[in-house]
């Protein structure tokens, strides 16, 4: 009888722990979900010691052994500030959001593509690299914006892009003509004092942030916080912020995408686009015209 | 219940004249702030790469990193209670404004309160992105095109934070996140003035862009005004 009591109590006291003291409990840690998976803090650990330290840092603020020679500078975790989120400017991204940016790497920079680890190794790593900073205890990560429907792809969408693009000075930075060769491109610098070039549309098809067009959208409507790159989206109205979607992939000169073949189907669209073309080619290889 | 409810009122009533009444009667510090030494002498901005912002300015005007004034006065100083007055519980309603205009700041150095509204808005005929770089704050950055209705932010900590403009390189400014409303940015002759403190001991902190700060200790009784001078080191660089 008394030591069913006992047992009963001890029982209660182990309840109570587990429920109180989840953090405590080790390797039951899950600290990142995206979608099915679950990331796990200490498989984290390990595998950012083997693969992240080098350049990120012992202690993630992105001083690694690596650091000083590299451009942009890697990511310091402990301030917690993101490029690449689906959260409004200002905001904590969403698990999903870092998960993605591991798997895909970050175009123009040294950081590469994680996609060879598993996605339960990346989900881990994300658990992890929250444990930097304690944002991620004080703060929650902000709501992801909403991306409508891509309306059907126009001629007058990509001219209405293109008048966007003039009247928000995208050129300021990026250039008329999207060579990232803007009056203010040179003088651009990160929050931690860095140069740092504008995107040039002309010579690839990846942004930092993704290939689609629905990555695309996200880019200026949330902005890349830790860079000059502001959010929009109090000035762009989402139908036409498609627009200016449309437009921009038609400055994507080498990369070819419907929107380019419908541009290059016009006149004036086939004329400039040829006229760029020579940019990026193997006979014409950094030649401006 | 007459009795009881009378009772209760004549309570309030008290309170709030005794409110009312403290109010007016604290103590206040006054002081000037000035350097001593040459400062750097401030380099004049070339906008011609926005002429819009250009025509605005008779003359080029110079970067704001050290404003003096006559009697080696030293201007956009904030001066504030740092320690011994209470946090304020709520922010003031009225927001702080913050305006873009001629590719310059008004003011270059704007104080106001934690949760405090800011409200920031683009007079030039040129798009702006606010960006200012916090380190204990949430960092944004937005596109303010002309003609946008002004954007309305907040800061949840204390902080001072340097704001810029990227499209503009020679645009930049600071905000003072401050805890409670005891605060006075200095002016022209770099006086300034903290009024209606209550009695206590406090710490009261200067605060300059370019030379730091230094704090002071003071103890306030009753309805005295007392005078603190804040003198900083100027550098030549």
């Amino acid at each position: 009888m008394r030591t069913l009591k006992m047992k009963s109590i001890q029982l209660f006291l182990a309840v109570i722990a587990i429920a109180v003291f989840p953090a405590l409990t080790p390797g039951q840690q899950v600290d990142a979900h995206i979608g099915k998976l679950s990331g796990n803090t200490d498989a984290g650990k390990h595998l950012y010691f083997r693969y992240c330290w080098g350049c990120h840092g012992f202690r993630g603020n992105g001083e690694g052994e690596n650091a000083p020679y590299l451009n942009p500078t890697p990511r310091n975790f402990v301030a917690a500030v993101f490029k690449c989120r689906s959260t409004p400017t200002g905001t904590l991204p969403i698990d999903e959001d870092l998960y993605n940016s591991v798997g895909r790497g970050f175009n123009t920079t040294n950081m590469p593509s994680w996609i060879e680890l598993t996605d339960q190794n990346r989900a881990d790593l994300i658990a992890f690299i929250k444990s930097f900073s304690p944002r991620w205890k004080t703060e929650k990560p902000g709501t992801p914006i909403t991306v409508p429907p891509e309306p059907k792809l126009t001629l007058e969408s990509i001219r209405h892009g293109h008048e966007l693009f003039e009247k928000l000075e995208c050129w300021k930075c990026h250039g008329q003509e999207g060579y990232g060769d803007g009056p203010s491109a040179a003088t651009l610098t990160d929050s931690n004092d860095q140069p740092i070039k504008p995107y040039d549309f002309a010579v690839g098809w990846r942004f930092k942030c993704g290939v689609t067009n629905h990555d695309l959208y996200k880019i200026f409507m949330t902005g890349l916080d830790g860079t000059p790159m502001p959010s929009f989206a109090d000035v762009i109205k989402p139908e036409e912020a498609w627009d200016l979607v449309h437009f921009l992939r038609t400055l994507q000169v080498t990369h070819k995408s419907p929107e380019l073949t419908l541009w290059e189907s016009t006149k004036e669209g086939a004329e400039q686009v040829a006229a760029k073309k020579i940019y990026g080619t193997p006979t014409g290889s950094g030649v401006k015209q | 219940m007459g009795i009881k409810q009378g009772f209760v009122a004549g309570v309030a009533v008290l309170v709030v004249s005794a409110a009312l009444y403290a109010g007016p009667s604290g103590g206040t510090i006054s002081g000037k702030v000035t350097y001593e030494g040459t400062p750097a002498k401030q380099k004049p901005i070339d906008m011609s790469k926005e002429p819009s912002c250009a025509q605005q300015h008779a003359t080029p005007i110079t970067t704001e990193t050290v404003v003096t004034g006559p009697n080696n006065a030293l201007e956009n100083v904030v001066v504030y209670i740092s320690a011994g007055a209470p946090d304020d519980s709520t922010a003031p309603g009225q927001p702080a404004k913050f305006t873009q205009k001629g590719c310059q700041y008004l003011p270059h150095v704007l104080a106001f309160e934690v949760n405090q509204t800011l409200e920031i808005a683009n007079d030039d005929q040129t798009s702006h992105n606010i960006h200012p770089l916090p380190k204990v704050n949430r960092e944004w950055n937005k596109s303010q095109p002309p003609g946008t209705p002004p954007i309305s932010e907040k800061y949840d900590k204390p902080e001072f934070i340097p704001v810029k403009c990227n499209i503009h390189p020679w645009m930049h400014g600071n905000f003072a996140v401050l805890k409670n409303s005891h605060y006075a940015v200095s002016q022209g002759e770099g006086s300034f003035t903290l009024p209606n403190l209550p009695p206590g001991k406090y710490t009261i902190t200067a605060w300059h862009e370019s030379y730091g700060d230094q704090s002071q200790e003071v103890t306030i009784t009753g309805s005295e005004t007392k005078t603190v001078n804040f003198v900083f080191k100027a550098k030549p660089y």
